[in-house]
């Protein structure tokens, strides 16, 4: 009986202490893990920052499988955390049915919308960062022919895809752009081998430029890319640096300000959608010492110009995720 | 399909199946000798950490394939601990290693190097490198054969070769030697090895431990052969596929080839929807085609293609009668 006593006792002191300590900001990486060197490694960075810049302390959880999602908000938010940040789409499903539970939590989303009471929602205008990659990739290649290689085949991926071949097209209408998804199961975020053969199978149709939306998977891209001789193109993070010279440029997502953002307004924070795009910096191409001579003045010339007329609004890019299509392939 | 997408798809099936065949063959030692092994996958996984961790460190891609062995090797003792002295179930056993595996590969990665699990890039003598076997270059100019024998057979990693040389190795030794044969009898009747003064526990952990170094290279080729360096998760459910080749294969060397063979090329036609839709005038889903290889592993279970034939005392542990 004491021992239960004293052990009831510790566990509510336990539960109390938490309570108090945390309200701090947290932060859920989804199943790429926090270092992919793209996405989830983004969102990182901004969460770093803020607790460099401000000396504060933040939680954080690495989803380790599909089943744990609604178990680590419903933990983070009952530990007190405000607000919770999650990265991927794939959180909508439970966070919509966990934020009406915690009315006095701020969620936040990237890259879905969920529309609550609490939740702020952050998308990216991927197609347009897309777009100008796409740009890029066809004034570099030499065959006319480029390709793409996705991770899991959602309608996120197809966004990246249908930004790029608009891209592409834009700059040649007859140029040729091969697309594979890597799977259907959240497996294909993290297969690396399957990227290479991926890369080797659209090289040998004549490939010359790939560009890779597909997180730790597309580490592969790059690597067979860097080996076979060809240009890849990487995405969400600048990873230009990981094969200098061989990496054509990378669309970046500016994940870490966002993520930076929210933690800055901490519980104040507003929910409603925001939306992050070319215009807002949101989305862009990576320049920089490593692929600086891959990238010729004209390149880049056209690049900006496409962006000034994106961020105008004299080109539309098509966002794929409204309807589902793709005008062009 | 014209001949050069053919030697491509070929040269890619040849690259996919390696791993495959590597476990396979691991697997059919273990299971022969009557003890199953679910956990391919974690002794793959945790050889690919090993081999890319300390090909890094060494600059030598052997050291590191060593490493790779040596860790797969403590993976197969720990089951063979747990199923051959023990006597617990190898089921669970295999799936606790492979829970373990997923879990301390990226944690020792990340103490080492900080980069999220993953080890630092290879490159140089820390990879296998491609060889050109003899005469590629030469010959290639043959017709058919030619291009046949350097595009799909020349130009591969030293392990590729290694793997395809295991097949008939393993033929020989269960065939043809007395160990074999002793092998096959502890996985059929183990008590009839006892009564013949034989150590059953000996034999079968050697068959384990033989099981550990397949899984090793198995490893090594993906983290320092395929790629350069080793990701968390890169094995990719492989292990299981390579289990699945092996009962398609009803546990026979020749058969454990062909059976991983075609399993590499069905993931070899899944990366070219494009080949199959201009040859056959239909497009299949890719996703169909990734399930392929375990469609047809169920269909053999049924029994439609002969029957299979399992070790008959798989998975039960060994009592000595008393």
């Amino acid at each position: 009986m004491t021992f239960m006593q004293k052990f009831l006792g510790a566990a509510a002191t336990l539960a109390l202490t938490t309570g108090i300590a945390s309200a701090d900001p947290a932060i859920i990486f989804d199943l790429g893990g926090k270092f992919d060197k793209s996405f989830n490694e983004a969102a990182f960075a901004g969460a770093e920052r803020w607790a460099k810049e401000t000396g504060g302390t933040f939680k954080e959880l690495e989803m380790q499988s599909e089943a744990q999602r609604e178990q680590a908000l419903r933990r983070l938010a009952e530990a007190g955390a405000n607000p919770v940040v999650m990265t991927g789409f794939a959180f909508a499903d439970v966070l919509t049915k966990v934020a009406p539970d915690f009315p006095d939590t701020k969620f936040a989303i990237i890259d879905m919308v969920v529309e609550q009471p609490n939740v702020k929602s952050v998308v990216f205008a991927e197609q347009e960062g897309s777009y100008l990659v796409g740009m890029m990739a066809a004034m570099a290649s030499k065959t006319n022919t480029v390709g793409f290689i996705g991770g899991m085949d959602v309608p996120l991926i197809g966004k990246f895809a249908c930004g790029y071949v608009q891209g592409v097209k834009a700059v040649k209408p007859d140029a040729k752009v091969i697309q594979n998804m890597t799977g259907t199961t959240p497996a294909a975020w993290n297969d690396p081998v399957k990227g290479a053969e991926l890369a080797k199978a659209q090289k040998a149709q004549g490939a010359d430029v790939i560009y890779a939306a597909a997180g730790g998977t597309g580490i592969g891209v790059l690597q067979a890319a860097a080996d076979e001789g060809i240009l890849s193109i990487g995405v969400d993070s600048n990873q230009n640096h990981l094969h200098p010279g061989k990496v054509l440029t990378s669309m970046v997502k500016r994940v870490d300000n966002s993520v930076y953002e929210i933690f800055k307004e901490g519980a104040d924070m507003k929910p409603g959608i925001q939306v992050m795009d070319l215009k807002a910096g949101g989305v862009g191409y990576a320049l920089d010492d490593n692929n600086k001579a891959l990238i010729t003045p004209e390149m880049q010339k056209a690049v900006d110009e496409a962006a000034a007329k994106i961020g105008s609004g004299e080109i539309k890019v098509h966002d794929y995720m409204t309807d589902n299509t793709c005008p062009v392939s | 399909m014209d001949y050069a997408t053919l030697l491509q798809i070929l040269d890619s099936t040849l690259r996919l199946a390696t791993p495959l065949l590597l476990a396979c063959l691991a697997g059919l030692y273990s299971e022969r000798s009557g003890i199953f092994d679910i956990g391919l996958e974690g002794k793959m996984l945790a050889a690919a950490m090993a081999t890319g961790a300390v090909a890094f460190y060494s600059g030598n891609v052997w050291v590191g394939a060593l490493a790779g062995i040596g860790a797969s090797l403590v993976f197969a003792v720990v089951h063979g601990l747990a199923s051959i002295t023990f006597r617990g179930n190898q089921l669970i056993s295999g799936v606790a290693l492979n829970f373990v595996a997923s879990g301390i590969t990226v944690l020792i990665a990340q103490a080492m190097f900080g980069q999220g699990g993953r080890t630092p890039p290879l490159d140089g003598a820390a990879r296998f490198n491609p060889i050109t076997l003899p005469f590629a270059d030469a010959l290639g100019t043959v017709p058919v054969l030619g291009p046949l024998y350097r595009e799909v057979i020349s130009g591969h990693t030293a392990l590729v070769y290694v793997a395809l040389a295991a097949v008939p190795l393993t033929w020989w030794v269960l065939y043809r030697t007395r160990y074999g044969l002793r092998l096959r009898a502890v996985g059929e009747n183990p008590a009839s090895v006892d009564t013949a003064g034989v150590s059953v526990a000996r034999l079968r952990y050697s068959a384990v431990a033989i099981t550990g170094i397949l899984c090793g290279l198995a490893g090594a080729y993906m983290a320092a052969g395929l790629q350069a360096g080793f990701g968390r998760e890169m094995t990719a459910g492989r292990g299981y596929i390579a289990l699945a080749a092996l009962i398609f294969a009803n546990w026979l060397p020749w058969r454990a080839l062909a059976a991983t063979l075609l399993f590499g090329f069905l993931q070899a036609l899944a990366l070219r929807p494009d080949v199959i839709e201009r040859t056959l005038q239909i497009s299949i889903p890719v996703p169909a085609l990734d399930a392929l290889p375990y469609v047809l592993t169920i269909i053999v279970l049924f029994g439609f293609v002969g029957k299979p034939q399992p070790p008959r005392a798989g998975g039960e542990p060994y009592v000595k009668e008393r």
